[in-house]
């Protein structure tokens, strides 16, 4: 859009980070009382909450499935979460983000566990800067495994810009807004190794080659953040075993 | 709400598994694509486009109206989709439901971020008045991948737009800009297998979609993995190179239009 802002000087970023460096993170599991689990995480100036409700009786009962459990994500950002005020409740973004979030941890919750069972997930965004929906699904993911719910593995998410002619990791507002492309992936991670892509989006303007340097990024930023994922469930077991 | 039978789908799989698809395509092979432009005098642009039995029309109408506050001399695009259920026995009436709204959305994102739409040229007066395009997607009969259908019709639809200028007397009537083709291509995966175009009978053995959106210099514009499956890296790269080849032969029926 805006062409005179530069977003990338002397090799650095508009926050001083290099092109493959992470926002910082913060992880903290089961934070919240009611609910069976949940996460709190910051991405850079993101602030998360997310809570899993379930394995539970599915309302309304007609939506239950007779073989497996449902699973229902909503992403919803706080009205305050943005520079200007936005009108609480679901627009078509975050009907969207939800969609494709939900189909992300579908495919790897053991839903076949749990007849004619629902699994909740609510994520709010309490603050967003770019790369909400990649937090809300680590947040997430966190949450399940906080919950107990079985699970094939773990969903770690990141996403990768272009910006002023370079693929970035983990795009901040600015990179996002002015960049020439936005990339959020999620990957499926067992056993500490990426085994396939979860969630892909894309939009902007990229190459076939800068969309294969694009994954290579992300799935190098999404190792790290696995790392810390682990670190926040260990975490808060493990104080509990000392005890 | 499946009305397809178990055994019509161990058919359809077992057709896949052999290497064929039970309307006898092969599986890189799109159905035969209709494009009929004008077809609505009301709309300032409209196209018919039928892909195989799926049929959809997409109607552009356009409004003076305020830019954005961030793009203060650009025009605004706006696009909707209706899954009516007149066009399936599974779709219901009432505000659009996540699948329309992602229909919408996809569509919306490969005209945005093709730039196929010269938004610049759209500005009447900056700060104040730019002109608003409204691309509706209206489903007439679902046979699957009307997001395809959808994306070939939105922009047959907007190279048969002329800017109404004279009606709100802003000057004289224009053709819309159209400066980029961007061609949507869906594929299923199903164990391993990439099918482009699936029909509504094989979407009922795989709920695995990707959708890429590419445009004349085949850069791609959009992604949109869709449906609860796990896809392997070396697939992703397999089907966009399938992608950029069919939206080559996609584009070619696009410049007669």
């Amino acid at each position: 859009m805006s062409e005179d802002i530069k977003l990338i000087v002397n090799g650095k970023r508009i926050d001083g980070r290099a092109f493959d460096e992470l926002r910082n993170i913060r992880i903290e599991a089961g934070v919240l009382k009611n609910a069976d689990g949940s996460c709190y995480l910051e991405m850079g100036r993101n602030k998360i909450m997310a809570a899993v409700y379930g394995p539970r009786k599915v309302q309304p009962r007609h939506l239950a499935d007779p073989v497996k459990a449902i699973v229902r994500y909503r992403y919803n950002m706080a009205p305050f979460s943005v520079e200007e005020r936005k009108r609480p409740g679901p627009d078509r973004r975050s009907v969207e983000i939800s969609k494709v979030s939900r189909e992300a941890l579908e495919s790897i919750i053991m839903t076949e566990l749990f007849p004619r069972s629902s699994i909740d997930i609510f994520v709010e965004v309490l603050q967003a800067d770019a790369g909400s929906r990649t937090a809300c699904l680590n947040a997430a993911s966190v949450a399940l495994v906080d919950a107990g719910i079985p699970m094939r593995g773990i969903i770690t998410s990141v996403a990768v810009a272009k910006v002023d002619g370079h693929i970035v990791l983990d795009p901040v507002k600015e990179e996002d807004n002015f960049g020439e492309a936005d990339i959020p992936f999620a990957f499926f991670i067992r056993n500490g190794k990426i085994e396939s892509i979860a969630l892909l989006q894309m939009d902007g303007k990229l190459t076939k080659n800068e969309l294969i340097e694009a994954v290579k990024l992300a799935k190098k930023g999404v190792m790290e953040i696995y790392k810390l994922q682990r670190e926040a469930i260990m975490k808060k077991y493990i104080v509990e075993d000392v005890e | 709400m499946n009305i397809i039978t178990d055994v019509r789908k161990d058919y359809i799989l077992s057709k896949i598994r052999d290497g064929e698809r039970v309307d006898g395509r092969a599986f890189d092979e799109f159905r035969k694509i209709e494009i009929e432009t004008g077809v609505i005098e009301k709309a300032e642009g409209s196209a018919l486009v039928k892909l195989g039995n799926t049929q959809v029309i997409v109607g552009v109408k356009m409004q003076v109206g305020e830019p954005f506050p961030d793009s203060p001399d650009k025009g605004i695009i706006i696009t909707n989709a209706e899954l009516v259920p007149l066009a399936s026995p599974i779709f219901e009436p009432g505000p659009p439901d996540e699948n329309s709204i992602e229909l919408a959305r996809v569509v919306d994102r490969g005209i945005r971020e093709s730039e196929a739409i010269d938004l610049s040229k759209l500005c009447i007066e900056e700060g104040k008045k730019v002109w608003i395009i409204f691309i509706d997607i209206h489903a007439l009969d679902d046979d699957g991948n009307l997001l395809d259908a959808s994306a070939i019709a939105a922009i047959s639809a907007l190279l048969n737009t002329r800017v109404p200028a004279e009606r709100f007397g802003v000057g004289e009537d224009f053709p819309l800009p159209v400066r980029n083709l961007p061609v949507a291509v869906t594929s299923m995966i199903i164990e391993d297998k990439i099918l482009v175009d699936p029909s509504k009978d094989e979407k009922s053995v795989s709920n695995s979609f990707i959708t890429i959106t590419t445009d004349v210099d085949d850069n791609i514009v959009s992604i949109q993995k869709s449906g609860s499956y796990l896809l392997k890296e070396e697939k992703f790269y397999e089907v966009l190179d399938i992608s950029i080849e069919k939206a080559r032969e996609i584009r070619e029926l696009l410049k007669e239009v």
